[in-house]
């Protein structure tokens, strides 16, 4: 396992993509990103809306073919051998913003069922894995039989997320799976995923624009810019910069700025300090050494 | 899969032609069309190879993109100039196994491809050098005195208008579609006829409801700005003929009088 985890699952070297290339129309989305994934990682990539993020993880999976550069899976590159892109779009799991508009059959069982059918796999393999699935996204057994269109929002978006996830992908990416949903049906969502990579070790890649669910739950930010990647980092590395975020328009989460404005008061506060639970037991642990906050401004 | 659709084929610019007022450039074109199936003689074709190409010259689109147009059609025309060539005439140039080529078989295939192709390429002339929101101005506003007879002119413009905005986005939306469901593993391009024809079923299904979806929302904006369909109602950049929309009309009348007078008094026969 220890050697797993060292070589990259994914890896991109070079990604450049340009859409309508030779016309005036002409757009560089992306441009020579080199970018690693292990397995078993859970990374969130934020950045400003048309930095980049949603054109890169298109070439995760292979639906866009990078215009210059290459994208590997599992050390072999995507289009070195003809059928390998393929092959790679059942084991990265692709969830598109607002999936549950992609829905269309006429039962939640065939819709789940679509992925692993076009997958070829048998009958039985089939019924496991739409199970599998439902169970993962807290989808009961009742609702199966149903129409996906007569659910609610948030099971609509738990559905579309179980269809890929019946593919059993090695790697998960999502993008803004909560957007549009309340905190109830976020908190869904995300615990959703999050059962999923536990039970399988797979890697998750998740695009949002949600700091705070970002710092609770990624272990590793990459933030991109400009079709470029600007940080690459722990959330702590990442959230202690939150001036260079706010220069790039966007923010770092309330606790990380509430502890940069302790900090600028005198409150000698880690750098690191970026979620709520992590600021209370900074502040409890300052105030058990120093029987009260040892800070004359406050 | 159609990706960055130029719809109506519409190219901005600034020119004369660009600037008409686009109810001249919609009642020009009737009266250049008339005016092209008027024309017979060789005077005739002359003046309106003439107003066409100074038609391009004036709108500055390139050649090449004036002649893109015809690639649907060759076709027909190719077809058309064929059958010219074979099935009419007298005076016999070539005769070989069943076919034989006449004089004015090859001058009528000549001037039916000329006709069709000045047809082709002016038509487009209007729509490279009008938007198509401009255009369905300029037809409500010309077919307007059809609502006296009740007819719902500003309904079906604005159907049109509608149309024309949504094409672009239900673009936008086939194509995440299409992506989505390749990332669940559909396959649009292998496999006979039926099983292609099966493969669109997850695409058309979810841009339906989509569409559909959109359609609600739209009427429920439209309704909650008072909306009550074309009675009193105002424009924002309302429809302004100048001096230059007047000239182009009198230019107009004069080539369709000159060539009407050219073939009534059988100047230049082509046969």
């Amino acid at each position: 396992m220890t050697t797993e985890t060292n070589t990259p699952l994914i890896r991109t070297e070079k990604l450049t993509h340009t859409y309508s290339a030779g016309t005036p129309f002409e757009r560089v989305a992306v441009c020579d990103i080199d970018f690693e994934a292990a397995k078993g990682e859970c990374i969130g990539i934020i950045g400003h809306t048309g930095s980049g993020k949603s054109t890169f993880i298109q070439h995760l999976n292979g639906l866009l073919k990078p215009t210059s550069g290459r994208v590997f899976f599992d050390g072999r590159e995507l289009y070195e051998t003809k059928g390998y892109a393929r092959e790679v779009r059942f084991k990265v799991g692709l969830v598109f913003q607002y999936p549950e508009y992609q829905l269309f059959e006429s039962s939640l069982y065939d819709d789940i069922a679509f992925g692993p059918k076009n997958m070829g796999l048998k009958e039985a393999e089939i019924r496991d894995r739409v199970h599998e699935a439902a169970g993962f996204a807290l989808l009961e057994e009742e609702l199966l039989s149903k129409s996906p269109f007569e659910l609610s929002g948030g099971q609509k978006r738990r559905a579309a997320i179980a269809g890929v996830i019946a593919m059993r992908p090695e790697v998960l990416i999502l993008d803004e799976p909560t957007a549009g949903l309340d905190p109830r049906g976020r908190d869904e969502i995300i615990a959703n995923i999050l059962s999923y990579k536990e039970a399988r070790g797979a890697t998750v890649i998740m695009v949002t624009h949600n700091m705070e669910e970002i710092a609770r739950t990624v272990e590793r930010i990459v933030l991109f810019e400009d079709g470029a990647v600007a940080m690459d980092g722990t959330p702590a590395s990442v959230f202690s910069r939150s001036e260079e975020l706010e220069a790039m328009g966007l923010t770092a989460p309330v606790a990380a700025l509430v502890a940069r404005r302790l900090r600028a008061l005198g409150v000698p506060l880690d750098d690191g300090v970026y979620t709520i639970p992590q600021l209370k037991s900074a502040l409890v642990a300052l105030m058990d050494t120093s029987g009260g906050l040892a800070c004359p401004e406050i | 899969m159609p990706r960055d659709i130029t719809l109506g084929q519409y190219f901005p610019g600034q020119t004369v032609v660009h600037r008409l007022d686009p109810r001249v450039k919609l009642v020009l074109m009737i009266v250049y069309i008339s005016a092209l199936f008027v024309a017979k003689g060789l005077a005739g074709y002359i003046i309106m190879i003439a107003v066409l190409t100074s038609c391009l010259a004036l709108s500055r689109l390139k050649l090449r993109t004036a002649l893109r147009g015809l690639r649907g059609i060759v076709i027909i025309i190719a077809l058309t100039a064929i059958l010219n060539i074979f099935l009419t005439g007298e005076t016999v140039l070539l005769k070989f196994w069943v076919f034989t080529i006449t004089k004015e078989g090859l001058i009528a295939g000549a001037a039916m491809a000329g006709r069709l192709i000045m047809l082709i390429v002016g038509s487009f002339l209007l729509t490279y050098t009008t938007s198509p929101i401009a255009l369905t101005d300029g037809l409500e506003k010309l077919l307007g005195p059809l609502k006296k007879i009740r007819a719902p002119i500003h309904e079906l413009a604005l159907m049109m208008s509608i149309a024309l905005r949504f094409i672009p986005t239900l673009m936008e939306e086939t194509n995440k579609i299409i992506s989505a469901q390749k990332a669940r593993g559909a396959d649009f391009e292998t496999g006979g006829l039926l099983k292609r024809a099966k493969a669109i079923i997850p695409i058309v299904i979810p841009l339906f409801i989509s569409a559909f979806r959109r359609a609600d929302e739209l009427a429920v904006a439209m309704e909650s700005r008072c909306y009550h369909g074309g009675e009193g109602r105002t424009r924002m950049k309302p429809l302004k003929t100048a001096g230059r929309d007047y000239a182009a009309l009198a230019c107009g009348a004069c080539v369709l009088a000159a060539v009407i007078v050219l073939e009534a008094l059988k100047v230049w026969p082509l046969i």
